[in-house]
Formats: structure tokens, sequence, C-alpha cells
């Protein structure tokens, strides 16, 4: 009878909890689904997507791309260029403050820089090679003098993609490159509640009442940052089913990138959308230039012509609406996007690949392909290539394993027998890849290459190169040899770009057009 | 009894030292970097290589082993390689979850299950013992992930009366943990409804079959005196052990039950940090699952005697 009465108060008090209305939130409140789980919360120490964007989040940059990949000015109010073009002076914007109420200083800038150069590859470039000092003149006034002109400063303070030279206040910025931060106060248009995130659960922001956002609209990362919602929720939900499910029933109003099979079902349902932006992202083949058969560069040119592209896409993306091919290293219509060098290559051409292996001597000694599975946009890539690659006359070794196995494996140097690898498939946003410095698999600098460790001075020089070009026109131009010279060597072979929309609930609205997720300018109905 | 407890307590130490020894080696025997993941795609081998350094795994093995097992001597699990927090303040966090769920499930399974096939049992070959094996048969084949995206079709998208994802925790208010707590623990308790059910219905069976039950039936008993005074107690011993076995597999199914109803619990923990390659955290959950495991056992031990007076320490 006891056991009854318990019974049935658990029924009734689960009734209750059905039948309760939603709490009526004076709060406006947007939840959320990223990619994935936030577990490190320093930008400049990893660059992992996540953590970039979590950054976007709390911080603020001197400068910022536009919608259609021009710098623009962010925390700063104007910039002096001397007319050797070799000192930079810029203006911070009056009334800059940090999230603990402290206002935004030159020297913290200048701290931030310093870290930020530490750590990004980009950075060390550009601070390594071309800037002589970085200096504070006054409270508002920035001072960086180059020993040697480049087109890339400005940009490279406005690297849109990990890692993103993110402005901290100086005590936070002077923590040793490579040990985590461990306070986070920024100057962005959210407050990160530490004391509320739970790894594995969820992160959570809310407005920053301070913040001062620039008078522009909102255009890609740049203009004005105008908060619309009370509190941000990331909430950790990692299956991709479930994700939706909750978008479906209201329970989250954003999922950031659905995978691509799932899409049909949002489209089927009246309340939610698909927001998709001309910002998308490279599939890529990595090699393994130190090992046999791929140290060899005739035998590297047989891979241009084994492959294509549509065969890549249409095994991992399926819907044309949000695929298209793009014979370029740099993305399809970005700046320096060109074709050069790229005549009758991808054509899966078998016989042509099976000519340049008999050629090249090719000893058929398999190749070792580390074919991710765990993650949905990776997974069809290696069949695909394997198939490929054994139609113009390659042996393929496909071994199956996680992500994170892969990322391990592919730092080691030993031959393919010893643990080694000769192929990995990855995926670069087109953030990451506007030019031949940013993109990390253009390195050719042996040793301190990207894995895959190419070692190539002519291409080396080239970028170098292209980092001194002053202009968009001299830029174009570098950027093109670049790209003939990385053909030729063959770094790694684009194997088209695919569209990730954004799923929301219809009340969602303004979401901004950016290469980043970001979350100013969103209203929620 | 007190000293068959004591040794067994003490019979744990070196099933936790071998379990320790065994998890540490597993994890570094593997190809498996946690430097290069936490470092992320674009860090270069220098910056990796800090990384490594930083985080000791640089240092020779069995340095590293012995550091850590002196370290958990003191209960000191470490920092976790990602979160930076202590692991024991990760998993405490992540205990509630995980233990109501737990608990939830057994509670439900118990009190589903063992009536059901105490009914078949006396019920032998009509319908309703007929529905109830066929029940057991396919809790058992079904996958949980499964069952679980059936019922939150059905109860969160469909009726909308339950939550899709999510944890309350008790101390945002009975209603809501209860309403975050149904799906999951519905999805779990099949399972070991199936297999409590058969079990208790064999179990029953065979006592039922017994000369003392006869014997009571014969002094005039109803049939529900003899099942609770005599079939029961009787057919207990399996039955509890069948409840112990469902507690340690609940460990594989709080794996998939938490990443299914994105429940912040243990499971989901164990998950990513195996994704993450996260050697401290992992460490430190299968020792907790395999001290859960052999106290479950040693519970299940002790209760035998109080069902079976014959068994005695």
């Amino acid at each position: 009878m006891r056991l009854k009465r318990i019974l049935f108060a658990a029924a009734g008090a689960v009734a209750l909890g059905a039948a309760l209305p939603t709490p009526a939130f004076a709060q406006k409140v947007l939840r959320v689904v990223m990619h994935s789980d936030l577990k490190i919360v320093d930008p400049i120490w990893t660059t992992a997507y996540i953590t970039r964007n979590h950054g976007y989040m709390i911080y603020d940059t001197l400068f910022s791309l536009d919608a259609s990949n021009e710098v623009k000015p962010q925390m700063v109010d104007s910039v002096d260029v001397s007319a050797d073009k070799l000192t930079y002076t810029l203006k911070l914007r009056d009334g800059l403050v940090w999230h603990d109420g402290q206002p935004v200083t030159a020297e913290d800038c200048v701290a931030s820089l310093k870290r930020w150069a530490a750590r990004d590859t980009f950075g060390q470039k550009l601070f390594g090679s071309f800037v002589a000092e970085t200096s504070a003149a006054d409270a508002r006034t920035i001072v960086i003098k180059l020993k040697t002109a480049t087109g890339q400063l400005l940009f490279g303070l406005a690297k849109p993609s990990s890692n993103v030279p993110f402005m901290m206040p100086k005590r936070v910025a002077e923590t040793d490159p490579n040990k985590q931060i461990s306070e986070f106060v920024g100057s962005g248009p959210f407050v990160f509640k530490a004391d509320e995130w739970k790894p594995g659960d969820k992160a959570v922001y809310v407005k920053f009442d301070k913040y001062k956002p620039r008078s522009e609209p909102a255009s890609g990362l740049s203009g004005g940052k105008v908060v619309n919602v009370d509190r941000v929720e990331w909430r950790a939900i990692s299956d991709h089913q479930q994700a939706l499910n909750a978008l479906a029933s209201g329970e989250i109003d954003y999922v950031e990138q659905p995978p691509h099979d799932l899409l049909p079902l949002i489209k089927a349902d009246a309340n939610l959308k698909l927001l998709t932006f001309p910002f998308g992202a490279q599939f890529t083949m990595r090699l393994n230039s130190t090992q046999p058969p791929f140290d060899n560069p005739k035998i590297k040119q047989a891979l241009w012509h084994a492959l294509n592209q549509d065969d890549f896409m249409k095994a991992v993306v399926g819907n044309p609406e949000y695929y298209r091919g793009c014979k370029s290293y740099y993305p399809c219509g970005s700046p320096l996007s060109t074709t050069a060098g790229m005549d009758g290559l991808l054509s899966a051409n078998a016989k042509k690949s099976q000519d340049l292996l008999k050629e090249a001597g090719y000893d058929g000694k398999p190749v070792v392909l580390m074919a991710s599975t765990d993650l949905a946009i990776l997974t069809n890539l290696s069949p695909v290539a394997k198939q490929l690659l054994e139609r113009g006359g390659f042996k393929v070794d496909m071994q199956a394993m996680d992500w994170q196995t892969l990322v391990a494996r592919r730092a080691k140097k030993d031959p393919p027998s010893a643990g080694g690898w000769n192929i990995f498939h990855t995926v670069w946003g087109n953030a990451d890849i506007l030019n031949p410095v940013l993109t990390a698999f253009m390195g050719a600098n042996c040793e301190k290459a990207a894995p895959g460790w190419p070692c190539d001075e002519a291409l080396e020089k080239l970028r170098d190169d292209f980092m001194k070009a002053p202009d968009l026109a001299a830029q174009k131009a570098a950027a093109e040899a670049v790209q003939k010279r990385a053909i030729e060597y063959t770094t790694h072979i684009p194997l088209g770009e695919y569209f990730q929309p954004i799923a929301v609930r219809n009340t969602v609205e303004n979401v901004v057009v950016a290469p980043a997720p970001v979350f100013w300018n969103i209203t929620k109905k | 009894m007190l000293s068959y407890i004591a040794r067994r307590l003490v019979q744990t130490v070196p099933v936790m030292l071998i379990v320790a020894v065994f998890v540490f080696l597993m994890l570094r025997i593997g190809p498996n970097d946690p430097a290069s993941i936490l470092a992320g795609d674009n860090a270069n081998a220098e910056q990796v290589a800090a990384i490594r350094q930083n985080l000791g795994l640089d240092r020779p093995l069995l340095s590293q082993l012995f550091v850590w097992l002196g370290a958990i001597l003191t209960g000191d699990f470490g920092e976790s390689f990602f979160f930076k927090k202590q692991v024991s303040a990760l998993i405490l966090d992540r205990l509630e979850p995980t233990f109501m769920l737990a608990l939830c499930t057994i509670v439900l399974a118990v009190v589903v299950a063992v009536p059901l096939g105490v009914i078949a049992a006396m019920r032998r070959g009509s319908l309703i013992d007929r529905l109830v094996m066929g029940f057991s048969v396919m809790g058992f084949s079904v996958p949980v992930f499964v069952i679980g995206y059936a019922l939150i079709y059905v109860f969160a998208i469909k009726l909308n009366w339950l939550p899709v994802q999510g944890y309350s925790r008790l101390a945002d208010g009975l209603p809501a943990f209860l309403r975050s707590i149904a799906l999951p623990s519905m999805t779990l308790a099949i399972i070991y409804v199936a297999l409590l059910a058969r079990m208790t219905r064999t179990s029953v069976l065979e006592v039922l079959g017994e000369d003392y039950i006869r014997t009571a039936y014969s002094r005039g008993l109803t049939p529900l005196q003899v099942l609770v005074r005599h079939a029961l107690p009787n057919a207990a011993v399996p039955i509890v052990t069948v409840i112990g076995l469902g507690v340690a597999l609940l460990i594989g199914g709080v794996v998939v039950t938490e990443s299914v109803f994105a429940i912040p619990g243990l499971g989901r923990l164990t998950v990513d940090a195996v994704l993450a390659r996260d050697f401290p955290t992992i460490q430190a959950i299968i020792l907790l699952f395999s001290f859960v495991y052999v106290m479950v056992n040693l519970v299940i031990d002790i209760a035998y005697t109080f069902f079976d007076p014959r068994i005695r320490y």
C-alpha cells in the first residue's frame, strides 16, 4: 500500500513537472549547441575552433575582417602609417573597458600582441621577421615599428581564425605563452561566467553592459557588436540527432553544425530554418613528404591526376547546394583565389597517374592512409581516396582510427611500417587559408612545418615575397606564384569546398554572416 | 562477519593496484598523445613538445607511474589535462547525475521486473507469461540508444511531456529533477527489467516445484501467502545476484544513456576524457568504477546471508 502511494506521488510529481509552464524568464536567453564542448578557454594557447569561438564572445580585436574579407578597425579608432611604411601608429577608441571595469590601455594591447606573436604561426612570421618594436606611446596609442615593410601587418592584426590576436589585460597577457591563462577578463561584448562553466554541460556568457559598439553595422567580424540578448548558453550535446530533437522541441535555439544528412529533417520542420553563409571550408589531402613514396615529387604528381574533387564531395556532402569544386588553394571567391597551375589536374585521369607512377619507378609498396571514422564530415573522404588512388595505380593500406589517434599519429616522423603514415585528410575553414602564409599546410620549412614536413627553400622564399608585397595586385601575383610552386612540390591537395549551414528556430533572426559563429546582433523573439 | 568484510576490503587493495598499473600502462603504450590534441590543428612541433613537457609526459614511464601512484595514495588524483580542474572535483561534480540515474534505473527495474517475473511464473504458459517473455527478448535485443530515441520521439517530441535532453539537479526542485530523469532511467531500465523479469520467473518457478511449497499449500495458505512467505525468500539469492550484476552493467549503460540524453554525469565524462586522451581523468574514473564494482560484489555477498541462513562467512 505504501509502495502504491510512493508510486502515485512520483507519477504526480512527474505530471506536475510536465504540466508546469516554462518559467517566464525576464532575461532573454539564447541556447546554443556548438560543434564541440568548450574544454580549453585560452584562445592564444590552443588553435581549437571552439576556443576561438569562445574568444570572439569575450575578447575584442584591434582590427577585424568584414564580410568581404577587408581589414577594418575594431578597437582601433585611427591608423597612421609613416611615408616609408615602417611605422604604424594605432589610436585606440575612447571608452573601451575590460570586464572588471578597468580601462583598456595601449600597454595591455602591446602585451597581448607579444603573447599572440609567441604562439601563432602567422604572428611568429610577422613579428619575428618584420616587426622591430611594439610599444605604447601613451595610454591610447600603440606604435609598431617595422624592420622591413609588409602589406600583411594589419591583416595579421585582423587574423580571423586561430589563433586570433585577442586583446587581454596586461596582467593576463603576461602569462607564459606555453601556459594557459587562469583569468578570463576581456573587453568583448559578452562576459564569461566562469562560475557557471561546467565542461561537458554548459558554458554561459552574459551581455557586457559597458561594451561600446562601433557605430557601423555589423559586417563579418567587424562593425558594431550590438548584443540583443541577455545571456547565451552553450549547451554540450554531443549527439547530432539529439541536438536537432532539442531544436525541434524548442529547448535549443541554434545548432552550429548540423550534419548534412540531417538537413532534410530541418527543412521539413516549419519552426526551423537553415542559414547558409558564403564562408565554406576546404577538404584537404595531406601527404607525408619525408617518407617514400611521397618523398619522390613525380609520385606526388601522379596524385594530382589520380584524384578529382566531385567524387569526394558527392560522398561526403551529397547535396550540391552545399558544395562546390574549387581548384584553388585559397578559398574560391576570396581576393587571392586563383586556378594558376591547376590546368588538367584533379580530373581523375587514372591512365596518366599510372604512367607517371611507372616513370617514377613506384615499387608498389602500399601507402598508409589514416582514415578518421568518428568525425562525420571526414569519414567518407578516405574510402573515396582509396578507390581513386587504387584506380590510379597506387596500392593503399587504409587504416581506420578515431580523429584523436590520427592527430597523435600524424606527429610521428617514423616510416609507415613503424607507426608513421603517408596520407590523411582534414578540413580547413576558409578563414584559415586566405593567403599563403596563413595556410599552415603551405609552410615548407622542413622540421618546423606542419606534420607532413614539406621542405622547400623556393616555396619558403615565395611565401616571404608574399609578405613583402605592398598592395593587393602584388599580393595576388605572389600568391599565384606560391600556388604554382606548392602544386609542383605538392604540399597538400585541395579536394573542394563545402558549406556548413547553421540551424535555428524561426524566432532567431539577424545572425551575422561571418567566418566564425558570433552572437552579437542576433535577436530572439 | 566483520572479519570477513575486513578481509575482503584488504583484498581490494591489490585489485585496485593492478587496475591502476594496467590502466596507466594501456594509456601510455597506445598511440595516444594528449599534447597534440591540446595544441590544436595549427600547432607546430615545438608547441606540441612544450605542452608535452608541461604535462610531464616527456619523463620516463616508470617515473610518471610512481609519481602518480604516490599522489593517489595521498588522495590526489591530479589535474585534468583539458579542464584545468582537479580530477576529484570534476568527478564529484558529475557524481550526482550518474548516481541518481543508476538509482532510479535500479529502483524502476526492480519495481517493475520482480512483479512481472512472479506473475509470469504463477501463470506459467498463459498469455501474460508469453508477453513477459516476449518483452524480455525484446529488451535484451534492442540497443539502449534505439530505445532512447524511440522514447524521446514519443514522450518528448510527439507528446511533449518530457524534455529531450539535459539534467536538472535535485537542488533545482523535485518536479524538474523527475522530468529530466524519467526518460533516461526508463531507457536504461528496460534492459534490466528484461533481465530481472526473466531471472525472477525462472527462480520462482524452480521454487514453486519444491516440496515445502506443496506443504505450505496443504496447510491452507493462500497463493499470496505462499509466495511472500516461502517462494520469494527462497528465490531471492539468484535475483539479488542479477541485481548486483545489473549495477555493474549499469556502468556501461550510463555511458551510452548519458551521451544520448546529454546528462553531465560520469559516463559522459568518461567518453569526453577518452576522446581527449585526458589521462588523469580516465585513470581516476576507471579506478572509481573498479572500486564500485568490487564494493557491489561485496554487498551482494553479504546480502546472501540475509536471504539464505545456510550461507555463513
